[in-house]
């Protein structure tokens, strides 16, 4: 039984639907599910609230910018927001030098001279895949034994602990396709190992380092499940958040998280226009 | 080279997983809060058994939650993959969009448009599709929501993955035999790409099953899962002991699921989809 040639045709047609119009359609659907709670969120920060209640409620009662310019009414979330940030750098710096410093050894070197590689991996590995409850709740362990006060120390010691790993991984990848013949050169016009390093291996490595401080930071300032095991009476922003809204949220939760979304997709987009121009 | 990080690694990781696996095999005086070693292996069947029900509803929570993400990325990752052209970036940075919220903050707003005065249910009631008693916060149906959507692009990236790395020419092949679009599409990609789905589940499923976060602002008190089990375990009674068992109890369930993918996926390794 053959077809006729209207039939292929129309067949075809139906066929090219789906990869350009069922498909596409399907796709803006998820990508709209994945928008909607934030936008929910950027436009119920600009909703007015009624006298008494400092709490976001469904009612529209009107715009406002009230909550803008009162941002940072509520001291203990702002106090919760910056020591989220204060947190970032610090653990973001050390997770960092010492994630790109072991990429670069495991790249670099096999077993005679880098005894235990396949247990490190395998460390990295576990570090990444395990669930962050067991972590956060080993932490806690160690520093209620130890009589280590939770604070500042303690939650830079675990966000650089589960960091590291993440950094490792990710300036690996961009190791992988490095010329170590560029190394070579630098040594046979005389450059010493410290300036071969500033001034060959980390510019070419730097996208990666780059993207693996981007992934600490970001890891840093989002976590509330090993946080809130280790952190004293002065606790990260998700953690404040997390205690302060049982009983409903404040619109300033929508503003800061309205505030770090701008940020992070400008930085993201920014990102994407900068590698478009390499 | 390696030191810095290892020894990091090493203190703040590996020595407390340990630790926390000899706390597991001691018994603690309810009173006192004293523990001994007894090097009792019966503590983690007896939490296993005792908190059976909570297990229970993780596993079924992250299952759901995990399924009902991967039946969601997979057309929106096989669509990026082979018909994103030069917009791929921008449709991932799409796909990554819910990571640029805070997690608890998300979480919060899922709470805020599924609340009983919300407009999901009030959108229900006017339509008469529910009745007025009826409401999602506080069920079961609102954590799996919850879990399905923060956990999403952990399920769509590792799919995104897998489904761009197949060599196009295979496909080619698979044309050149005559095969149509949907032979092509059911018996080269899928198989292909049936690694990047199982590092999909893995990678959504075990954060899934330990989470708290969902179950806590999203189920209210009911169905309790193992991860809010544990956080009181350690932060509200101090049951370091109990605390513990389930811990390792959680923490050797991941390891089984990633092991189980080692041996049967072999030659690649999960870490590539990360």
């Amino acid at each position: 039984m053959s077809l006729s040639a209207s039939e292929i045709a129309a067949k075809r047609v139906k066929k090219r639907h789906f990869g350009r119009l069922i498909l596409p359609t399907y796709s803006w659907l998820v990508i709209a599910y994945l928008v909607f709670p934030i936008a929910v969120m950027i436009i119920y920060s600009f909703n007015k609230v009624h006298a008494g209640l400092q709490m976001v409620s469904f009612a529209w009662n009107g715009a406002t910018l009230q909550w803008y310019h009162e941002w940072s009414n509520l001291p203990g979330l702002t106090a919760s927001f910056w020591l989220s940030i204060k947190l970032g750098i610090v653990s973001t710096l050390i997770a960092t030098v010492l994630g790109t410093l072991l990429a670069i050894a495991l790249v670099r070197y096999r077993p005679p001279q880098f005894r235990g590689k396949t247990i490190v991996e395998q460390v990295l590995f576990t570090n990444i895949a395990a669930p962050e409850i067991v972590m956060g709740a080993s932490l806690l362990g160690v520093f209620v034994t130890y009589n280590i006060a939770r604070g500042f120390l303690t939650l830079v010691l675990a966000h650089v602990m589960f960091s590291v790993a993440y950094v490792t991984v990710t300036v690996r990848a961009r190791l992988a396709g490095f010329d170590r013949a560029l190394e070579e050169a630098a040594y046979d016009l005389g450059a010493k190992p410290m300036s071969t390093f500033r001034l060959v291996t980390l510019p070419l490595i730097m996208p990666g380092v780059l993207a693996g401080a981007l992934m600490a930071f970001a890891l840093s300032i989002d976590d509330f499940v090993t946080s809130n095991f280790v952190s004293g009476t002065n606790a990260p922003f998700p953690v404040y958040i997390y205690g302060a809204t049982r009983v409903g949220t404040p619109p300033q939760v929508f503003v800061f998280g309205t505030a770090i979304f701008v940020v992070g997709i400008g930085l993201a987009i920014a990102s994407l226009f900068l590698t478009k121009k390499d | 080279m390696s030191l810095p990080a290892g020894l990091w690694l090493l203190l703040l990781f590996v020595i407390p997983l340990f630790m926390m696996l000899s706390m597991s095999l001691k018994t603690c005086s309810p009173a006192s809060g004293a523990c001994t070693m007894t090097w009792s292996w019966g503590e983690l069947p007896h939490v296993v058994n005792q908190y059976r029900a909570q297990f229970v509803t993780s596993l079924e929570f992250a299952a759901i939650a995990t399924l009902i993400d991967l039946v969601i990325s997979y057309p929106i990752a096989y669509w990026i993959a082979f018909y994103g052209g030069r917009k791929k970036n921008f449709f991932l940075i799409m796909l990554l969009v819910p990571f640029f919220v805070s997690f608890v903050i998300r979480t919060l707003v899922w709470q805020f448009i599924l609340s009983d005065n919300g407009f999901f249910i009030s959108f229900l009631q006017n339509h008469h599709l529910v009745s007025q008693n009826f409401h999602v916060l506080g069920t079961g149906f609102a954590v799996i929501a919850g879990l399905a959507y923060n956990y999403l692009p952990f399920t769509a990236l590792p799919l995104y993955v897998a489904l761009e790395r197949i060599d196009r020419r295979v496909l080619d092949a698979a044309y050149d035999l005559y095969a149509n679009r949907r032979n092509a599409f059911l018996r080269v990609i899928v198989p292909l790409s049936i690694p990047g789905v199982f590092a999909a589940f893995l990678l959504t499923f075990i954060p899934a099953f330990g989470d708290y976060v969902n179950q806590e602002i999203l189920g209210g008190t009911a169905n309790t899962m193992i991860g809010t089990v544990i956080q009181d375990l350690f932060l509200a009674t101090s049951d370091y002991a109990g605390g513990a068992s389930l811990s390792i109890v959680l923490l050797a369930i991941s390891l089984v699921g990633i092991w189980f993918y080692a041996r049967v996926l072999g030659s690649r390794s999960i870490e590539e989809y990360l």
